[in-house]
């Protein structure tokens, strides 16, 4: 299933609003409706960054696998967006963590850093989806050669398990949810281990049908 | 003729003045709800915070005490609403949602041990003891501090009724395990039943009370009805709620926390900004509701003056 390219736009630019939506009832509840945010706003803004950080990183994950297992290849065209909300809202994670726990002391969160593995975890993760943030660009993807690119943003197979680990850490007793977050990300992953498995048999097996060019963004 | 019948309308039932003078107020409010609802923009708890506390029963002839803080108490909602009882689930808001399952009628607690004279208290008969306020600081481990305005009496008051042998060094304090209304404790999250303890010097302490209300009200079942622990310089976990037995003991007993993470917990969980949980610093503390970590975290939660004493000569870093 191919969308026309203005379907596509329109759907990307809903998207794009709809991924803001967590983002803006955590700024009105900031300010105009405490009671959202209820007892602990600057818990509830971490954790709810938090939890979209990872929500975002399993729903880039899952556009390969969805792409190929139903065909729908117009899902590509939102990857990149849906992954750079990932590091959006990434980095409003750390920010809140940095503004209402530590209040700006850095040598308190650098103790932290160093000091506590899940955060240790958590901020490594940032730093090396970072770099995929900053290639996101076409300029970027030419500049590096799809090669290299690619080969770079394969990072995420590292940064996902690491945010789940660091939720993981971090909760006192009831790992539910992060166990949820790990069973999505250890699906997401799976497939592509099958994937490529079957594909290497397929490949040791003579081709029967016509012969199809891997896309760059596979 | 017209004979003027009196009205099958019960004086309680009528709406209070200061109630019906609110209602345009209600009204506003109802109809933001219902729009913002509809909008699934808001959680439906929000809607019903106008009352300033739930109503409950009212505790009379509570004397002050000048053992409170003068600290601003924090407001009851966030008192009510924001709570760790993980036999109702362990996200904070859980407790008032579902700790109305819970029957705080009939309630006994069962004194036992290494005491003289055991006994079974009904909990009628505990909340005749002289009660009092105690605006007490709290200071959870998760670096989130409260002031609440505690109704109860100091535990020693129990101690002296049962009259403790030689042998009681520890008192452990056992709250209700109920799966049947408690939906958390379902699950196997903690050690059932949730146990905690003291040193008896510790349980002595005037500091010490047993809480049997709040906000000069009983205690809402999701802060521990009808009657919990309330020890304010250790960290919030080691104050059991919902007791059901109190045992005079000889050996120090293993708390629920210290079961469940010996790393983590330790027996004496003193508030303590030099000894930082494994997994956060405890320098600091956030008041609920602010937005900013900003208040130091001070040793013994600010009671240092009157409970040091209990812990001369002892490594607190070894012993936390």
């Amino acid at each position: 299933m191919t969308l026309a390219p203005r379907t596509l736009r329109a759907l990307k630019a809903l998207v794009f609003v709809a991924a803001l939506i967590p983002l803006g009832r955590l700024a009105a509840g900031a300010f105009f409706f405490p009671e959202w945010l209820g007892a602990n706003p600057a818990e509830f803004i971490t954790r709810s960054t938090g939890d979209w950080t990872l929500r975002f990183l399993l729903i880039t994950l899952a556009v390969t696998p969805l792409r190929k297992l139903f065909g729908w290849h117009s899902l590509a065209a939102f990857r990149r967006m849906l992954g750079l909300y990932a590091f959006f809202y990434g980095v409003s994670h750390l920010s809140s963590y940095v503004a209402f726990d530590h209040v700006f002391e850095v040598t308190e969160i650098l103790k932290d850093i160093v000091k506590r593995p899940f955060i240790t975890v958590g901020f490594t993760a940032l730093v090396l989806i970072t770099p995929l943030a900053v290639t996101s660009t076409d300029r970027m993807v030419q500049r590096l050669g799809a090669k290299r690119w690619l080969a770079l943003h394969r990072l995420v197979y590292v940064i996902a398990p690491l945010g789940v680990l660091h939720f993981w850490w971090m909760v006192k007793r009831d790992i539910t949810e992060p166990a949820i977050y790990a069973a999505i990300l250890a699906a997401l992953l799976g497939y592509r281990v099958w994937a490529r498995f079957k594909d290497r048999r397929r490949r040791a097996r003579p081709a029967r049908g016509p012969v199809v060019q891997p896309r760059p963004n596979a | 003729m017209v004979i003027k019948r009196p009205s099958d309308v019960l004086p309680s039932e009528i709406t209070r003045p200061e109630v019906y003078a609110r209602r345009r107020e209600f009204m506003k409010l109802a109809a933001a709800g219902s729009i913002l609802g509809a909008t699934g923009l808001l959680a439906p708890a929000a809607c019903a915070q106008t009352a300033k506390t739930l109503g409950l029963e009212k505790l009379e002839g509570v004397a002050k005490s000048a053992l409170s803080t003068n600290e601003k108490p924090t407001e009851y909602k966030h008192v009510t609403g924001y709570n760790n009882y993980y036999e109702f689930g362990t996200e904070k808001e859980e407790p008032a949602r579902y700790a109305k399952a819970l029957k705080p009628r009939p309630w006994n607690v069962v004194v036992e041990g290494e005491v003289a004279k055991p006994r079974t208290f009904a909990i009628e008969e505990l909340l005749k003891f002289p009660l009092e306020e105690r605006i007490y600081r709290l200071r959870c481990v998760e670096a989130w501090s409260m002031v609440v305005p505690w109704i109860g009496f100091e535990f020693n008051r129990i101690a002296k009724l049962v009259e403790p042998t030689s042998k009681a060094k520890f008192v452990e304090f056992v709250t209700a395990y109920q799966p049947d209304t408690m939906i958390g404790a379902r699950l196997p999250v903690l050690d059932w039943p949730y146990l905690e303890g003291l040193r008896i010097d510790e349980a002595m302490h005037p500091l010490t009370i047993m809480a049997v209300g709040l906000y000069g009200e009983v205690l809402p079942n999701q802060n521990g009805a009808p009657i919990r622990l309330v020890v304010p310089w250790k960290y919030g976990f080691k104050s059991g709620k919902s007791i059901v037995r109190i045992r005079f003991v000889e050996k120090q007993p293993k708390t629920a926390w210290e079961r469940a993470n010996p790393q983590e917990y330790g027996f004496y969980s003193n508030v303590n900004p030099e000894v930082d949980h494994p997994r956060w610093t405890q320098k600091r503390e956030r008041r609920i509701p602010d937005f900013f970590a900003t208040r130091q975290t001070v040793a013994f939660n600010g009671y240092g003056e009157q409970v040091a004493g209990l812990y001369a000569g002892m490594d607190l870093k070894k012993f936390y």
